[in-house]
């Protein structure tokens, strides 16, 4: 599976015109904040819309301005785990898991839950409200949730920038395990070097929305 | 002192009814109001929210002579649903329940909106990601989250039609059993010799139920913040 992206996104003053590819495995996107970083997931993940430009996944075609193609988000199977865990509030942890789970087609399926749950050590707490866990434990969930929707392609948005070290250490090893026993490319962001020398197979440098050698 | 007198039930009863089907003709109206307004950006958004908080600030027999030059008999809109309905709410138990509508709205709509603009929209971007379509981010996550302030927006807008005085004699004037709703059977029975008691009986009722009402929306209210904060 691989993945490719050039676009433009023209916001005010500001201009975002990336172009690479990145096949499977994890590949860093590291640069200052504001560089764009967030708004290039936020392209992929169908939340914002380029100016111009061409998305592929797994050789679908998710945005094309030239043919005027744009998925919408819920077609685009990418899977989207944010800074903050972003669990629904009103559902329990289980519920929070099976959410996209059930509704990624059937032949799309790889994740299972009773493969995933326990990978991320998350077993125990099921019944529990997600407002009621530490950090570290929706983050796990929130990891668990994106990835039990099946997709074709993760994203990761700074999923360690609001944890304190120790958190950072105990999600760490979930984070490798992911990218070790998946196979499809995982699109992390962060401007922390420690995650990218721990992390990283391949490494993307953005700057002032640009990418650079 | 608490014996109410047929007449006097006859009021309250109307008052329940009118409360019911104004609500109930106001929440799908009051919803889509409250969220595009919380949601939407669009030309003139500025006077539709003017529009919809009028009746707030406006003398209530301003709102109740305007209801009438449209939906009297004489009026544009009375004419179109006589005509095209056979349905006339000028001086009708119905006619009461649109006056009551349009005072509670504002109310219903500032609750609804504030619950709406409460929802996390990165939350509806989450459940899009995870394949869910905007229908189904809609019923599964903004509905939920904002069903607090939905219902004390309800709550709220019954309870104003409950008591609502000022436009519904002015629109529907005060016909007892048809029109006359509990605030303006008090108002009757203070215009007539020794009709203070069941005025104040009246009266304590209305205090009473409006009370209920702001505690029950507030207590809605406070479950909506409370959900969407960490504990």
């Amino acid at each position: 599976m691989s993945f490719d992206i050039d676009v433009v996104c023209s916001r005010g003053d500001f201009e975002l015109a990336v172009a690479f590819q990145a096949g499977p495995g994890l590949t860093v996107l590291f640069g200052p904040s504001g560089a764009g970083k967030t708004s290039i997931l936020n392209m992929i993940a169908g939340v914002l819309k380029p100016t111009r430009g061409r998305i592929a996944a797994d050789g679908q075609v998710l945005f094309d301005s030239a043919t005027r193609t744009d998925l919408k988000p819920e077609h685009r199977r990418v899977g989207y785990i944010f800074q903050d865990a972003r669990l629904f509030p009103h559902l329990s942890v289980e519920q929070n898991l099976l959410y996209g789970y059930k509704l990624a087609p059937e032949a799309g399926r790889y994740a299972a839950p009773d493969h995933i749950i326990p990978l991320l050590g998350i077993g125990h707490l099921l019944e529990r409200r997600p407002l009621s866990l530490s950090g570290g434990e929706q983050q796990r969930v929130a990891i668990g949730r994106a990835i039990l929707a099946s997709p074709r392609l993760l994203l990761m948005d700074e999923p360690l920038a609001s944890l304190d070290d120790a958190r950072k250490q105990e999600i760490l090893p979930y984070i490798e395990r992911l990218r070790d026993g998946l196979k499809i490319p995982i699109l992390y962001v962060t401007h922390a070097r420690a995650e990218v020398d721990r992390l990283a197979a391949a490494v993307i440098r953005i700057e002032g929305g640009k990418v650079v050698a | 002192m608490f014996e109410l007198s047929p007449a006097e039930w006859e009021a309250v009863r109307l008052s329940l009814k009118v409360g019911f089907w104004s609500t109930a003709f106001s929440l799908p109206v009051g919803f889509f109001l409250a969220y595009v307004l919380a949601r939407r950006e669009f030309p003139l958004k500025s006077l539709l929210n003017g529009l919809v908080y009028l009746p707030l600030v406006l003398p209530p027999v301003v709102t109740g002579l305007i209801l009438l030059m449209l939906f009297g008999t004489q009026g544009p809109a009375g004419k179109f649903l006589e005509s095209v309905f056979g349905v006339t709410i000028a001086f009708r138990w119905t006619g009461a329940a649109l006056a009551a509508a349009i005072m509670g709205l504002p109310l219903m709509v500032r609750a609804m909106r504030l619950s709406i603009e409460a929802v996390d929209t990165r939350l509806e971007h989450a459940a899009r990601t995870l394949g869910a379509s905007w229908w189904r981010a809609f019923f599964t996550v903004t509905l939920p989250l904002s069903l607090p302030g939905i219902i004390a927006g309800a709550i709220l807008s019954f309870a104003k039609s409950f008591g609502e005085f000022g436009a519904t004699i002015t629109f529907v004037s005060n016909i007892p059993g048809e029109t006359q709703t509990l605030p303006i059977a008090i108002y009757s029975f203070l215009q007539t010799p020794n009709g203070e008691g069941p005025a104040v009986r009246l009266a304590i009722l209305s205090v009473v139920v409006s009370m209920a009402a702001i505690v029950g929306a507030e207590w809605m209210e406070r479950r909506v913040t409370r959900r969407l904060r960490p504990a």
